[in-house]
């Protein structure tokens, strides 16, 4: 779908569904690439709303459990290749995060197909446009965001923050309202994962 | 409730042919807070912003949102159009409806969609934001050059020459560095030293320039404008206000076969020593691993030779802290000893040596008095040596070798092999020269005829190929290897074998690296800001970088960045104050544990440790604090913080959070 610009007009067609994908973009990198693609006059499908963050070491997992928490289809997380970062090591503490992210998103049963994480240069317009396509492509056929999902998002959303603004040796478990027996379980299984998502996310190899 | 204002923009008909934009600036006026929305031709234009300033000052907006291009080109247009208009230049937000929307789909209500959410999203956002201002920050007038060699030099004399007092740091006992061990230089074959030594002594006299030697950089905090630099001044043995470098203390000092670091270990020094004849300062030091009264108490030869009791066994290293408000690092590279090719046997045959030991040996003032011989036969009693009939250079000797760990080209070797082949030819007219080479890699300014000349006017054997093995024979060293343009294996019996090894960066930048929150690539050499760009600066303002501590440099290069660096400090210490970039990370105190998570992901070393007092319970506890003039708004700290303290100005939770709220609906 991402061709070179034509000038004949496209016919809508308001029938056909199309996800909706957000997209957390580091300023230096990837929004930088997405504008590449534009002034490229690259296409791809109207599916994607950026986010301008200053870098991909900025963007905390809780935006993307927000974003689908509200109803994105899909959410796309991009910053500069490893070794590019405008601030030297953001995208290394990105990888880590989102790495654990994913982790998360699994465990909560989201299809892998509807949380991207990737590496976007501001050279890469080509790639910008192609990844909107890949990922319009593998989420349309998923359908919109099911909404028994968001209870699991509402949840796991709890459940960072509750871990985050914790002190460590306070009991995790008192602080969540858990909704249904089967969620308790899953909560003890997650905490040793998850005990300090932003401490295993940040300290080690840079 | 906000008072904002939307300013929808057709770029000609860039956006307009395919946004209808009027439909944008409609639904945007039925946004919450939004009391202005309008569509013009093009709203950067002088009369586009003259009607976001009247619409600020008429319907007293207080934050704007401006529906066009992408931020990366306007933003800062429209943030002085409406600080023109009296508004914060921190209460615009920009909607990139062209380079997002309008160009990269074709169909009319798609884009049109997409560009009312793009508006909706910003307008969520910026009426979340708040004014910020930029602080004024002191500067320190005062410059840190960090390396004596030919770029230090450079930086240190122009910065010194623009009326700024310099700090010149050189851990070795003389400035100079690599250009003082050279010869002559390639390709207009200047004298090195004839043109190196008045600006070594320019700098000695500049009463600008303070010139620290024998000293090495050993903490380094603060930030730019005003940062504080500890340097640690190694203990001389000698007074160096009072020795006139008579020469006195080394004729009689009884230990005379230390290895010497300038002749590139091809000749002795003393233990207490200049490294070379027009060092600066002409102060000697005492090695202490050698000297015999410092390491076995009794000697003392040099006290008694020197006529001005400028000796002092008793000395200490000093810590001198300075404070400056630039620093520039200018630490070179260093050259490979010549061991990367265990098949070459360097080390095991006098014979083999390194490029830089022959640029000493054919120097008049190196070990051998400037005769080329065949060091296996020099007897330094006599001063008399063989000279050797068959001389072969070997070029590459690691360098673009990945097996090495040096797969990049050091640059240099080319030119300076022709050079010493050029120096050698001159020397010994009847001496046969083999060059062994993969490419010639000869871009400069006279340098292509360089090579050519000494092909043809000095008759050197270019031989492409590579040398296999050298074979120590009866009294000379068997040279085997390719010459892969005529597809046949060549033997040649050489009397002297010079390697160019690869230049390397210096093992103890990367400590250096770290004090100073600058980055080194995967060899160790230091990043600059932007390989094209920003190629004399640093990630860390106030930072700048000069010479071969970037990537192997010659020297006209290496001047040419001293200058550079030196133009950006004086450049930054010709202002009376700096602005503070307002876009930074600010921490919650009230919040903090102090569990210093966000100090430790900081890649900028801007978070400090501090502690403070309640002012209740007069209790004391630890908490993070940013500083302000190291911070770059990255915003790591921000998401490592389990309890959500730091905040990053402009990109705070709850407008990121806005905007995605805003983009799901």
């Amino acid at each position: 779908m991402a061709t070179e610009a034509t000038d004949q007009p496209t016919t809508h067609e308001p029938s056909l569904w199309q996800p909706r994908i957000v997209a957390l973009l580091c300023n230096w990198c990837s929004y930088a690439g997405a504008d590449l693609a534009g002034s490229s006059r690259l296409r791809y499908p109207a599916t994607v709303r950026i986010v301008r963050v200053p870098c991909s070491g900025r963007i905390d997992p809780l935006y993307v459990l927000r974003a689908f928490e509200r109803g994105a289809d899909a959410v796309l997380v991009a910053g500069c290749h490893i070794g590019d970062c405008h601030y030297a090591e953001g995208n290394y503490y990105a990888r880590r995060r989102m790495t654990m992210l994913k982790e998360l998103l699994a465990f909560a049963g989201v299809p892998p197909e509807r949380f991207w994480f990737r590496w976007v240069s501001a050279a890469e317009g080509p790639e910008f446009a192609h990844l909107i396509d890949e990922i319009t492509q593998k989420v349309t056929p998923l359908g919109p965001y099911k909404p028994e999902l968001r209870e699991k998002f509402l949840l796991l959303d709890d459940l960072i923050q509750a871990l985050e603004s914790l002190e460590a040796e306070e009991p995790v478990c008192q602080h969540i309202a858990p909704p249904s027996a089967p969620v308790v379980e899953a909560t003890a299984e997650v905490q040793p994962a998850t005990a300090d998502p932003d401490e295993a996310a940040g300290e080690g190899e840079v | 409730m906000a008072r904002t204002g939307v300013f929808v923009c057709h770029c000609g008909t860039n956006i307009a042919k395919t946004v209808d934009v009027k439909r944008v600036a409609e639904e945007a006026r039925k946004l919450p807070g939004v009391v202005y929305a309008t569509d013009y031709t093009y709203t950067c234009s002088a009369p586009g912003q003259e009607q976001i300033q009247e619409a600020i000052r008429e319907y007293r907006l207080d934050s704007v949102v401006v529906a066009s291009c992408s931020p990366r080109l306007h933003e800062p247009t429209f943030q002085r159009c409406v600080e023109g208009a009296g508004l914060n230049p921190y209460l615009v937000e920009m909607a990139n409806i062209r380079e997002q929307a309008s160009w990269v789909h074709s169909d009319r209500e798609e884009a049109t969609q997409k560009a009312i959410d793009l508006v909706r999203s910003a307008v969520a956002k910026v009426q979340r934001n708040v004014p910020l201002y930029r602080k004024e920050l002191p500067i320190t007038k005062r410059a840190l050059v960090i390396g004596g060699g030919i770029a230090g030099i450079q930086a240190a004399l122009d910065i010194a020459d623009a009326g700024i007092e310099v700090i010149l740091v050189e851990k070795s006992p003389s400035i100079g560095g690599r250009m003082a061990q050279f010869d002559k230089t390639f390709p207009t074959l200047d004298c090195a030293a004839c043109i190196l030594t008045p600006k070594m002594v320019e700098v000695a006299s500049n009463p600008n320039i303070t010139l620290w030697t024998w000293s090495e950089v050993e903490k380094v905090e603060g930030f730019v404008g005003n940062f504080k630099a500890t340097i640690r001044r190694k203990a001389r043995y000698v007074d160096e206000e009072a020795c006139v470098g008579c020469g006195e203390c080394w004729a009689k000092c009884p230990v005379k076969n230390v290895p010497s670091e300038f002749n590139a270990e091809l000749g002795p020094r003393t233990a207490i020593y200049t490294p070379f004849p027009q060092a600066i300062p002409n102060v000697p030091v005492i090695d202490k691993e050698h000297c015999l009264y410092l390491t076995k108490g009794r000697c003392g030869a040099c006290a008694k030779a020197c006529p001005k009791q400028c000796i002092d066994y008793t000395a200490e290293d000093k810590l001198e802290t300075v404070e400056v408000g630039a620093i520039v690092v200018a630490t070179g590279f260093e050259v490979e000893p010549g061991r990367l090719y265990g098949e070459y046997l360097y080390g095991q045959h006098p014979d083999l040596i390194t490029g830089i030991q022959f640029e000493r040996m054919v120097n008049v003032s190196g070990p051998t008095g400037g005769h080329i011989v065949r060091p296996s036969t020099w007897d330094p009693k006599t001063e008399h040596g063989e000279e050797p009939k068959s001389v072969v250079f070997i070029q590459c000797c690691g360098s673009r070798d990945e097996e090495k760990g040096v797969p990049y080209c050091s640059k240099v070797c080319c030119m300076y092999t022709a050079k010493q082949a050029l120096l050698l030819k001159e020397k010994l007219p009847n001496a046969q020269i083999y060059i062994f080479y993969i490419d010639i890699r000869a871009a400069g300014k006279g340098y292509e005829e360089f090579i050519s000349r000494v092909q043809d006017e000095f008759q050197a054997n270019y031989i492409r190929g590579r040398v296999s093995e050298i074979i120590p024979e009866d009294d000379h060293l068997l040279v085997r290897g390719a010459d892969t343009l005529l597809g046949r294996q060549v033997e040649i019996p050489a009397d002297l074998v010079i390697m160019a090894t690869p230049l390397l960066p210096c093992a103890d930048v990367q400590e250096l690296a770290r004090q100073l929150s600058i980055q080194t690539d995967k060899y160790g050499w230091i990043t600059e800001a932007h390989p094209k760009l920003r190629p004399a600066e640093t990630l860390t303002d106030g930072i700048f970088l000069a010479g071969g501590c970037i990537f192997p440099r010659d020297i006209p290069d290496s001047v040419a960045s001293g200058g550079a660096a030196a133009a950006k400090v004086v450049d930054l210490l010709s202002k009376d104050h700096l602005l503070s970039v307002p876009t930074v990370s600010v921490i919650d105190e009230s919040l903090c544990t102090g569990c210093l998570t966000c100090l430790r992901v900081c890649p900028f070393k801007a978070i400090e440790e501090v502690e403070v007092e309640d002012p209740r319970t007069h209790e004391k506890r630890t908490i993070a604090r940013v500083n302000e003039g190291l911070c770059k708004g990255c915003g790591t700290c921000a998401v490592a913080c389990a309890a959500g303290c730091p905040s990053l100005r402009g990109f705070t939770d709850e407008q990121i959070l806005a905007e995605v709220d805003a983009l799901c609906v």
